[in-house]
């Protein structure tokens, strides 16, 4: 393996504890990764030295906090490899990101008549807030389907294009099935009608090497917290003449130039959508986050995780009796299944006292569990700290629970 | 049996247990014995959704006594819903109304009651006392 293990594994003080008198096995890191102490140490240091208002102050500290939340902008803009940090917001995380867009879609661009597609493979946090757009603007909804693969349906995609479309949403990668999407051809189709690309890619960004330009979706949504970096924060990128012309999404301090009450003129980008104190202590801790990728390489974590993946499903393919849910060519980081016969919940169950940590149910994507008409998954999702190890102890949990139920 | 009898058995029953697999065998043993629901009572409207799991319950009055029927989706939740109506079934509305279910966290199961669990138990509880209520006030 290309990568130091063992000093990798060091850095996750969570890694290393007991649950129900087992030695932790933590494969839910799609919901959320383990943190590296050089994030925590980030967080702990900046509010011991650092602390300030940002954008605000001419005194030391205000200047020491807004250069570093200005350097993790930087560190963002380099991270997807964007054409400059105005294009790079920061917000809560994807969750928000997919809001401001669609809100502020719906408000400026969005009318009755419109189209807007999403896949039939997305998160609810990339579903919900267009079925509020739908209902808010008058534009109709349109779903690409899933191949039973987990492969969205690409001849009905191109289907569902018209000059209707003013909007097309998916997963970079899917949550629930592990799915890669082709982003660019899907980007690229949409393009080709005048319609706006959205790239949810919460479960990219951990994951591979992202690169917007070469992507050129026109946003880019995702989640510190997803790779080693504090929950709270996430970003939206979004291009420029784009973002410009949006206008803004909340009011309030930061995003503003001047305000009269005969009217107020908003401030530039990135700012006109950053209203109030932002979470600076979070921005400092992505910018930790991504050095900690950096330094491993996206590449070795990509590889790594890759190896791991192949090594799971093929112990689960030995084991027997189990479905794979989501089997494309493409997959990354999650593998999602159910044994035959066994509910989920019962499994989870079982493996947590195990001190195996999976998550199951419909990991937010509920439409995705009633295409295949299952109750839910379980899901084994894998970071760089993963080890195969850990994967031959889950194995035997996962026997466990066949012959306990069975 | 009185309420509080029956969860001092289950309690009893539990404490023998020196390890959670056996306890969770018991559970899958006792998920067979749950009195269960008419194919006809089997109805949206009584299904409680939990995020992970689907309980499904309904409750009949005799006399002055509630007879629940329900089950679940999954083995180790149908369990502890066998324990819940064995604890409620045939008690009077009364009964159930006052009385505390204890046992669950007396015999070490009370993360099945947790928030993040979603898995059906806890509406479950809180519709068999709104049936007994409801049965009461008829
Ligand atoms: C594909 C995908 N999109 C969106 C989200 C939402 O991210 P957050 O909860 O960080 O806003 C998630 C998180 O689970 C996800 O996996």
């Amino acid at each position: 393996m290309a990568v130091d293990i063992d000093h990798i594994r060091a850095q996750f003080p969570a890694l290393h504890q007991e649950v129900n008198g087992h030695p932790l096995i933590y494969f839910d890191n799609a919901a959320t990764s383990q943190k590296p102490k050089m994030v925590v140490d980030a967080i702990a240091h900046y509010y011991n030295k650092e602390n300030s208002n940002i954008h605000r102050g001419v005194h030391y500290l205000s200047q020491k906090a807004t250069d570093k939340y200005e350097l993790a902008r930087e560190a963002v803009r380099r991270f997807i490899n964007a054409a400059s940090t105005e294009e790079i917001i920061f917000t809560r995380g994807t969750t928000e990101a997919i809001n401001l867009v669609s809100t502020c879609l719906s408000n400026w661009l969005f009318k009755a008549g419109d189209e807007i597609i999403i896949s039939a493979i997305e998160h609810h946090s990339n579903i919900v807030p267009w079925q509020m757009a739908c209902e808010q603007s008058g534009a109709t909804l349109k779903v690409i389907p899933v191949l039973d693969s987990g492969e969205l349906d690409m001849d009905a995609y191109r289907a569902l294009l018209s000059d209707k479309t003013k909007l097309v949403t998916v997963n970079h990668i899917s949550n629930a099935l592990g799915t890669v999407n082709p982003v660019e051809e899907i980007t690229f189709l949409a393009q080709e009608k005048g319609a706006l690309v959205l790239i949810d890619g919460a479960q990219a960004t951990p994951h591979m090497t992202v690169d917007v330009q070469s992507l050129n979706c026109d946003f880019y949504c995702f989640s510190a917290h997803k790779m080693y970096g504090p929950t709270g924060v996430g970003i939206l990128h979004g291009k420029k003449e784009i973002l410009d012309k949006m206008p803004p999404y909340h009011g309030g301090g930061e995003m503003i130039k001047e305000v009269k009450f005969e009217g107020t003129t908003y401030n530039d980008l990135p700012f006109k959508f950053e209203a109030g104190t932002p979470n600076i202590v979070g921005g400092v801790a992505i910018e930790a986050a991504i050095r900690f990728i950096e330094e491993i390489g996206i590449e070795n974590i990509a590889q790594q995780e890759a190896e791991l993946l192949a090594y799971a499903t093929e112990k689960l393919q030995e084991v027997g009796g189990i479905r794979f849910i989501g089997e494309a060519k493409e997959k990354a980081g999650v593998v999602s299944f159910i044994i035959d016969g066994v509910h989920p919940y019962d499994a989870g169950t079982i493996l947590d006292k195990l001190g195996i940590a999976i998550r199951t149910g419909h990991h937010c994507a509920q439409p995705v569990m009633d295409r295949y008409s299952i109750p839910g998954t379980m899901r084994a999702s894998f970071a760089v700290y993963n080890t195969k190890e850990e994967i031959d102890t889950f194995i035997e949990g996962v026997k466990k629970v066949k012959q306990l139920f069975s | 049996m009185t309420i509080l009898e029956i969860q001092e058995e289950i309690i009893e029953e539990f404490d023998m247990f020196d390890d959670w697999i056996q306890k969770y065998d018991y559970l899958i043993e006792l998920s067979k014995s749950v009195p269960l629901i008419d194919e006809a009572d089997r109805v949206e409207g009584n299904l409680i959704k939990g995020c992970q799991s689907k309980v499904w319950l309904h409750a009949k009055k005799e006399g002055e006594h509630v007879r629940f029927m329900a089950d679940s989706d999954a083995i180790i939740t149908k369990g502890i819903v066998a324990l819940l109506v064995r604890v409620l079934d045939g008690q009077k509305c009364q009964d159930i109304i006052d009385n505390e279910l204890h046992f669950i966290d007396a015999i070490g199961l009370r993360e099945h009651l947790s928030m993040t669990r979603s898995n059906g138990l806890v509406s479950m509880i809180k519709q068999m006392k709104i049936y007994a209520l409801v049965f009461q006030a008829k």
